[in-house]
């Protein structure tokens, strides 16, 4: 919503206060300001120029010679835009003149003919968008007049950010009530030379209106009709003051009719349209839902196939225009209307955003029915529109003016608690200063209000702002009335939570600290993926943006390997990932459906992916590549928070439920599990699940629950040992078939309390150990917490671990 | 035997109890150097010694020559010896190493910079006795717009461009639906923060992602005012940009609050004179936030005469790429190590 300043200071004469200063006072109490503009603050070498003459260029067909009038000597100027019309005026800068933004014009040959000087399009002179011809000025201003005193500038404009309730804002009346300093009792209006004093009748009495029936045939869809009849305007350009105020703001002059209409919505926010009578049949205006079957189409050319979702204005036989959204090209106004209707009409809101959605339009007046108008204003911006038709256009307006529909209702009344300001914002005002705060903006109340902190002020609310129903939105008028920034900065003490921390917190933090402290860095994933990259029972988006952002994930490890090709792709081999987030999926079938997000299961994860060199390149080795060990090694570390959690290498994992390793996952991985569920998996990633270069290195990964992780698992002191431990070291020969864990169980179980810890040192697999078997050397420790082991005490533990392993696995120990 | 062969045995005795020991006795490349040249250099004491075995007669002259060359072989053996024990003492001093060549290193994780700050942020709030909380991430329509008094056929829905899954049911817009979540749950006092990602249909660009982290943080209890509010974000803003930072309070309008504020800290990449991250205006915009409306209490059931409370959203990736002068949002979620390395 663009604002002009000038039109606001004509609107509200107090208004003394710069635009920068304007600007600032509206973001902090209202809504924001994006832009604040000066425009037109340039134009001194700029005057109003008439073309005495204008004849074709010799040399060029496109280009016309004109003679300039510019207050003193006439000018030769070559001209280059199509509608240099002789004896029009236009903004005209003479040789040595700077335009804004500081460009020269200089005296110069233009396909032979010396040009002095150049007539002016509104985007040279920086104050409109139009670069299409020169700007045609209108009322024949006096050559070598100052341009800016011509068009009113300078000027500043306000690119205000309307926030959806404040839709009040969206026109000069409204920002006016809320910077002028005495609010509305600074509003005053700009006679518009013209006056109309109608004499309201019923839209069904077409004697008293000239032949003219108005009805509204669904009153759900439009609350109330006004209409007015003017006859005999003279449509053509309107005025400059108007252009130039229609242009500070944005909006495109049309003709003098529709910028009538076009300034009331941009003065008072009332959306007005005006129709062509001769245009309509019988003459007869029903408001109505189409039907089905009918069409139509707008002013700006677009044919629109409708049915009964769309409201409508309709003339005897067909639509003429969708309601409170566009006029219909039909009965638009144009050079040869004379008769014109001029509708004032409150459409539903709810109506009009369906309207306007079915036909893929979004105006300004729908905007505003979208968001609600000022009802209590309706009659007051017809009558300015008409005065305003009548005086640029001239006619004759009939006094008779139609009224169909809701009468105007009261005004809303809220009530107030002075203890509730003090409840809520903290302030002590007494009933006086919160009606001192209020009145400027509209709010009525009543005559001698009671003081005290027990008074409840009756709060009449102005029919614009709809936006206030109940005590807390007359709070936070209070409030920025007040001014945020003056609330006194005093500290409160406060309870603390009685809702303790989400565990999912405390996970992440104790797998964040270990995946970092073991070399990996945190990615994060936005996790809309590629159908490709999820499994069967994924949840699609209903719109999604693109096809690659078309459902959910359902595992991390496959956006991860994404991650890592991204990587590839910048040459970086050597990457450790990790990331903490949450997957999505389709509940199965048979989960009984209480709420309508059973049908969906999320949860969050951990993933994980190395690939490249172990450690960072050093010149003293060629370093080595990350192995399956290394992948196993931060797997156990990990299981480590995961109380209950066991892992079992080689398990098959393929077809877990909720999970989808099967995609990415090779034969050398090892289950996580806890009881008899599976919550996790790591291993070496497929080859072909990797698009990675050549030089590209194996990669790793595992993927996990986050909820398996522990949360009571606070460590606990254990006791260090006083007594010397002794080693024994045990070369085992065992056969190929049997997992090394296998061994280690039936040493711990074989051996004597005393033996504390069981570590293979040593593998050896090769033809010197047989073709069945390989060696595998453990390094076992012995320590008792009460004393010194013998040498005897360990040898027999010794003894009986190497005995049951004979007995149990045929694993023997290896003669050296 | 001759004094002469008597001589040159106990000669080479002395060669070796006296050699031995001073290879022994070096500490340093410098001294074994040294004692090799002086005992067995091309004219030291051995060879000087082996020189002499032309005059011992000659039914000593094996024996003699025999102890030379065990003696020879001896004190190469302890030179040797010596010669890498010295070395690997060298090394651990490191005494004429170029140091000037890189160490090695071991690869260091670390936190992603957006995840860095919401840990900051709910450290901070964490001292104004603030827990973290959670909630889904799939929603409904009615924890995500309706219990926040956002009605669903109403132009507030617009700022919310929804992905849907189904009728009804929809990725979170916002953290906010958190908020309802706890309400319903529990009793005030409630002082929560709830970080998480939301999703709204913003194409790609530099400063859009179609899912974003926010910190969501909610306030309930008796007594709670405006006041206590404005002093509880100061006071976040002061801990978390410095002290030396200005905050801004201006009017907004949000459905679940009221009043409504968006703050506004004054811009640490210009010192508030106004650059292309503040769009020239020394402010930049960090959070969303106000009272909490009315309606939303009587939506989960507390008590809105008795409870007042507050209720804030922020970015942490928009607050990231500010702190840490980050251009492009893309950046942030495309796990570039050579980026993430960066924050470490
Ligand atoms: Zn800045």
């Amino acid at each position: 919503m663009e604002i002009s300043v000038a039109w606001l200071r004509a609107v509200a004469p107090t208004i003394a206060d710069d635009g920068e200063e304007l600007g600032h006072r509206l973001s902090l109490q209202a809504v924001p300001v994006d832009k604040i503009e000066l425009i037109g603050g340039e134009l001194q070498d700029v005057v109003v120029g008439r073309v005495l003459r204008a004849e074709k260029h010799p040399n060029a067909d496109r280009l016309t010679l004109c003679q300039v009038d510019a207050g003193g000597e006439p000018f030769e100027v070559v001209c280059g835009a199509p509608n240099v019309i002789e004896g029009a005026s236009y903004p005209f800068i003479g040789p040595g003149g700077a335009l804004p933004g500081g460009f020269v014009i200089e005296r110069r040959k233009i396909r032979g003919v010396v040009s002095n000087g150049m007539l002016c399009s509104e985007q040279e002179l920086g104050i409109g968008r139009d670069s299409a011809g020169i700007l045609h000025l209108e009322d024949g201003p006096a050559p070598g007049t100052p341009i800016a005193e011509v068009l009113g500038l300078p000027d500043t404009r306000l690119t205000l950010d309307l926030t959806p309730n404040r839709v009040d804002l969206a026109c000069h009346l409204g920002v006016a009530r809320e910077l002028a300093p005495a609010g509305v009792a600074d509003i005053s209006l700009p006679s518009l030379g013209a006056s109309w004093d109608p004499e309201w009748v019923a839209g069904e009495d077409s004697a008293g209106t000239s032949g003219v029936t108005v009805r509204i045939d669904d009153p759900d869809r439009c609350f109330r009709y006004l209409a007015a009849v003017v006859r005999g305007v003279q449509v053509g350009p309107s005025p400059e003051w108007l252009q130039s105020r229609l242009r500070a703001v944005g909006a495109r002059p049309i003709n003098n009719v529709v910028d009538a209409t076009n300034y009331v919505l941009l003065e008072a926010n009332q959306p007005l349209h005006a129709f062509d009578l001769e245009r309509l049949d019988g003459p007869e205006i029903r408001v109505r839902a189409a039907a089905s079957g009918e069409s139509l189409t707008t002013l700006d050319g677009e044919s629109h196939e409708l049915d009964s979702e769309s409201t409508v204005i309709a003339d005897a036989s067909h639509p003429v225009a969708l309601a409170g959204v566009m006029g219909g090209a039909e009965s638009e106004v144009t050079a040869e209307t004379s008769d014109v209707l001029v509708e004032c009409a409150w459409f539903d809101a709810g109506h009009t955003r369906r309207t306007a959605e079915r036909a893929g339009i979004s105006t300004d007046a729908s905007y505003r029915f979208e968001r609600g108008i000022d009802e209590g204003g309706m009659a007051e911006a017809l009558r300015r529109c008409v005065e305003l038709i009548l005086a640029a256009a001239g006619g004759e307006a009939e006094r008779a003016a139609i009224r169909v529909g809701r009468p105007e209702a009261p005004a809303v009344e809220v009530g107030l608690r002075v203890a509730r300001v003090r409840r809520v914002l903290g302030l002590r005002l007494s009933a006086e200063q919160i009606i001192g705060l209020l009145e400027p903006l509209g709010f009525g109340f009543e005559e001698e209000p009671a003081e005290g902190p027990e008074t409840e002020l009756l709060v009449r609310v102005p029919s614009w702002r709809g936006d206030v129903t109940r005590e807390a939105d007359l709070l936070e008028e209070v409030a920025r009335r007040y001014g945020y920034d003056r609330f006194p900065d005093e500290t409160r003490s406060f309870r603390p939570t009685t809702v303790p921390d989400d565990p999912v917190w405390f996970r992440r933090d104790r797998i964040s600290r270990l995946l970092t402290a073991c070399g990996f860095l945190e990615a994060r994933g936005l996790p809309m993926v590629d159908a490709a990259r999820a499994r069967e029972d994924r949840v699609p988006l209903l719109h999604p943006l693109s096809a690659t952002e078309a459902v959910l994930r359902t595992d991390l490890v496959p956006q991860l390997i994404d991650r890592l090709q991204h990587n590839f792709s910048r040459g970086r081999r050597a990457v450790r990932l990790f990331e903490i987030g949450t997957v999505f999926s389709k509940a199965s079938a048979e989960t009984e459906a209480s709420d309508v997000r059973d049908a969906y299961r999320e949860e969050v994860r951990v993933g994980l992916v190395m690939t490249g060199a172990r450690q960072p390149d050093h010149w003293s080795s060629a370093g080595e590549d990350t192995d399956m060990w290394d992948l196993l090694g931060v797997t156990e570390q990990v299981a480590g928070l995961l109380p209950g959690v066991e892992i079992r290498p080689g398990h098959p994992v393929d077809a877990v439920p909720g999970f989808g390793f099967g995609g990415w996952l090779s034969d050398d991985r090892t289950a996580m599990f806890d009881g008899s569920e599976i919550i996790g998996a790591a291993g070496r990633v497929r080859g072909d699940a990797v698009d990675g270069p050549p030089w590209a290195g194996v990669v790793f990964a595992a993927e996990f629950r986050l909820s398996a992780v522990g949360v009571d698992t606070e460590p606990r002191y254990q006791e260090l040992p006083t007594y010397p431990s002794t080693s024994r070291d045990l070369a085992l020969s065992v056969p190929s078939d049997t997992p090394a864990a296998m061994v280690e169980a039936v040493i711990r179980s074989a051996g004597p309390a005393e033996l504390v810890s069981v570590r293979p040192f040593d593998v050896y697999e090769g033809e010197a150990s047989g073709e069945e078997s390989r060696s595998i050397a453990w390094r076992l420790v012995f320590r008792a917490a009460d004393r010194t082991l013998t040498d005897a005490e360990v040898e027999t533990g010794v003894e009986s671990i190497v005995t049951k392993l004979r007995e149990e696995l045929d694993v023997r120990v290896r003669k050296s | 035997m001759t004094s002469d062969g008597m001589s040159l045995r106990e000669r080479l005795e002395g060669i070796r109890t006296s050699g031995l020991a001073a290879f022994t006795a070096a500490v340093d490349e410098e001294a074994l150097e040294s004692a090799r040249v002086r005992y067995l250099g091309r004219s030291g004491e051995l060879s000087a010694a082996m020189a002499s075995l032309g005059g011992v007669p000659a039914e000593d002259r094996p024996a003699a020559g025999r102890l030379a060359n065990e003696v020879k072989r001896e004190l190469e053996a302890a030179l040797e010896d010596r010669l890498s024990k010295v070395a690997v003492a060298e090394v651990a001093s490191g005494a004429s190493l170029d140091l000037s060549l890189p160490g090695r290193r071991t690869w260091v994780g670390g936190t992603h910079p957006v995840t860095q700050v919401i840990d900051e942020i709910c450290e901070i709030f964490g001292e104004l006795g603030f827990s973290r909380a959670a909630g889904p991430e799939i929603e409904t329509d009615w924890y995500n717009f309706t219990a926040l008094n956002i009605p669903l056929d109403h132009p507030a829905a617009d700022m919310h461009d929804t992905f849907y899954l189904d009728d009804g049911v929809l990725l979170r817009t916002h953290t906010s639906p958190v908020q309802a979540r706890i309400m319903m749950d529990g009793e005030p006092p409630i002082r929560i923060l709830a970080p998480g990602l939301c999703y709204r249909r913003d194409a790609w660009d530099a400063s859009h992602a179609p899912a974003f982290e926010q910190v969501e943080g909610l306030a309930v209890d008796e007594g709670i005012d405006f006041v206590e509010f404005r002093a509880a974000i100061a006071f976040f803003v002061r801990r978390f940009f410095g002290s030396g930072v200005k905050t801004r309070f201006r009017a907004s309008y949000f459905p679940f609050t009221e009043p409504s504020a968006e703050v506004d800290v004054s811009c640490i990449l210009c010192n508030a004179s106004g650059c292309s991250a503040c769009k020239g205006t020394g402010w930049v915009e960090i959070m969303g936030s106000g009272m909490v409306h009315p309606a939303v209490f009587e939506a989960v059931g507390l008590d809105a005469e008795r409870y007042t409370g507050y209720a804030f959203g922020m970015g942490p990736a928009r607050i990231a790429m500010l702190r840490y002068r980050i251009p492009d949002i893309r950046l942030l979620y495309e796990a570039d190590a050579a980026f993430l390395e960066q924050f470490v």
